[in-house]
């Protein structure tokens, strides 16, 4: 079924308090800058458990909506890269999960495939590990991870077919493509939308059955 | 010359001709620009293979940054990938060789590079998983602080990044190399001496120069 194309406010409608969603970028790049605002804008996007690499940076993307007040929890693998984070954070009003960015990013991709968790090398005997199952597989040490799901994912892509195929734009593609399958409901923001068969089938980075809203893009870094 | 780059130069000088070299934050990302036209494939985290040296002016893409978010280049042959497909890469192995940044390295060659005790811990980035997927690690880091205390300490006061050892160290005045379980100075830098590394090694460490 074809993706619908909507605008930003109503997209972002379909989260409610307290929801966990996704949101694509590395830093601000790509980030879905656009559907950020709406989240931003929206009373309901509140108390929000957000999973993303970083809260972007003070003020902006999704640093903005930690200042309006949005989050109430985030999990990622580097945010210090935001003062308000650490600030927010030391003042109790922000609950950080770290975690180390390649357990993320396969804790996104397990769980848009349907596994509960993963085993990883990653970590296994820092302060990271603390509280984590630790199990020896063929000799080796192995930390167990849950999967991670949201009930919306926010994407940032370059170009959609009217389907909602996706293709990404050099290195605004991260996390964006393991995002697209772990939403509940999955919105992608947009440079451009072109008639279905205008994409090249081999270039096609996510397929459109995981994709439902599609949002024109009207900020951009 | 910056001592920052210095260090990269240095560095760019100990990778070998054909190996799949992940530039992490900080003095590493700065290789980049000191590779030239060896035959050396670049990797970052953020997922991108075939990462060229820093672009001039127009050339600068918001969209095509290294680890850091910097801008950087693409180089003939090029690719981008998920970052989940990113970490595929590091931790089962196929890249090369990690260069990573260190706020300290113990007398063993452990790293810690990501915590600071008495701050909160809030980030953690990709060290981790380069420290155990990658073939070789090498650290780039001043030898000393801002403060002028040793990097190179006998034992970290800051929380490991890994259990694996490093395998080479290479900062402004020195290389170390990893073997048997210590370190061993292999390289005094120009300009510095025998003398200086001595008393600002705060870690043990055997002399081949």
């Amino acid at each position: 079924m074809a993706a619908e194309v909507v605008d930003a406010a109503l997209a972002v409608a379909e989260i409610e308090r307290g929801d966990t969603v996704m949101v694509g970028g590395f830093g601000l790049v790509g980030a879905p800058l656009t559907l950020i605002e709406a989240l931003v804008a929206s009373p309901a996007a509140r108390e929000l458990t957000v999973i993303s690499n970083n809260l972007g940076e003070p003020g902006k993307g999704l640093g903005a909506l930690l200042l309006a007040g949005g989050v109430r929890k985030a999990i990622g693998s580097y945010f210090t890269s935001n003062p308000d984070v650490v600030a927010a954070h030391e003042r109790g009003a922000l609950e950080v999960e770290l975690l180390p960015q390649g357990t993320l990013s396969e804790s996104i991709r397990s769980g848009g495939a349907g596994l509960g968790g993963f085993y990883t090398p990653t970590a296994v005997g820092t302060q990271l590990a603390e509280g984590r199952e630790e199990r020896e597989i063929d000799g080796a040490r192995y930390l167990f991870y849950p999967s991670l799901r949201a009930d919306v994912a926010l994407v940032r892509a370059r170009t959609a077919d009217e389907l909602g195929n996706l293709v990404y734009d050099k290195t605004a593609r991260n996390f964006n493509p393991d995002m697209a399958t772990a939403g509940r409901i999955v919105v992608a923001e947009v440079d451009e939308i072109v008639p279905v068969g205008d994409l090249a089938p081999e270039l096609v980075a996510t397929p459109h059955l995981f994709v439902d809203y599609l949002v024109r893009a009207k900020l951009t870094l | 010359m910056s001592v920052s780059e210095t260090i990269a130069r240095r560095v760019a000088g100990h990778l070998r001709d054909g190996e799949t070299v992940n530039l992490g934050i900080g003095i590493p990302t700065l290789v980049a620009d000191f590779i030239e036209d060896r035959p050396l494939v670049l990797h970052t985290e953020n997922g991108m293979l075939g990462v060229g040296p820093t672009p001039e002016g127009a050339a600068v893409d918001v969209n095509l940054v290294n680890a850091g978010k910097l801008p950087v280049s693409e180089t003939p042959g090029a690719a981008y990938f998920s970052s989940s497909e990113s970490f595929a890469m590091i931790r089962g192995g196929h890249v090369g060789v990690a260069v990573l940044g260190a706020l300290q390295v113990d007398a063993r060659g452990r790293v810690a590079n990501w915590a600071v005790p008495g701050r909160p811990i809030l980030g953690v980035g990709g060290a981790m998983d380069l420290l155990v997927g990658a073939q070789r690690v090498i650290v780039a880091t001043t030898h000393v602080t801002k403060r002028g205390e040793p990097k190179l300490v006998e034992t970290c006061t800051l929380p490991l990044t890994a259990e694996r050892p490093v395998d080479l160290i290479v900062t402004e005045h020195a290389t170390f190399a990893v073997r048997g379980g210590g370190l061993v100075l292999t390289e005094v830098a120009p300009g510095s001496s025998g003398e200086w590394v001595r008393e600002h090694t705060g870690a043990a460490y055997r002399s081949e120069v």
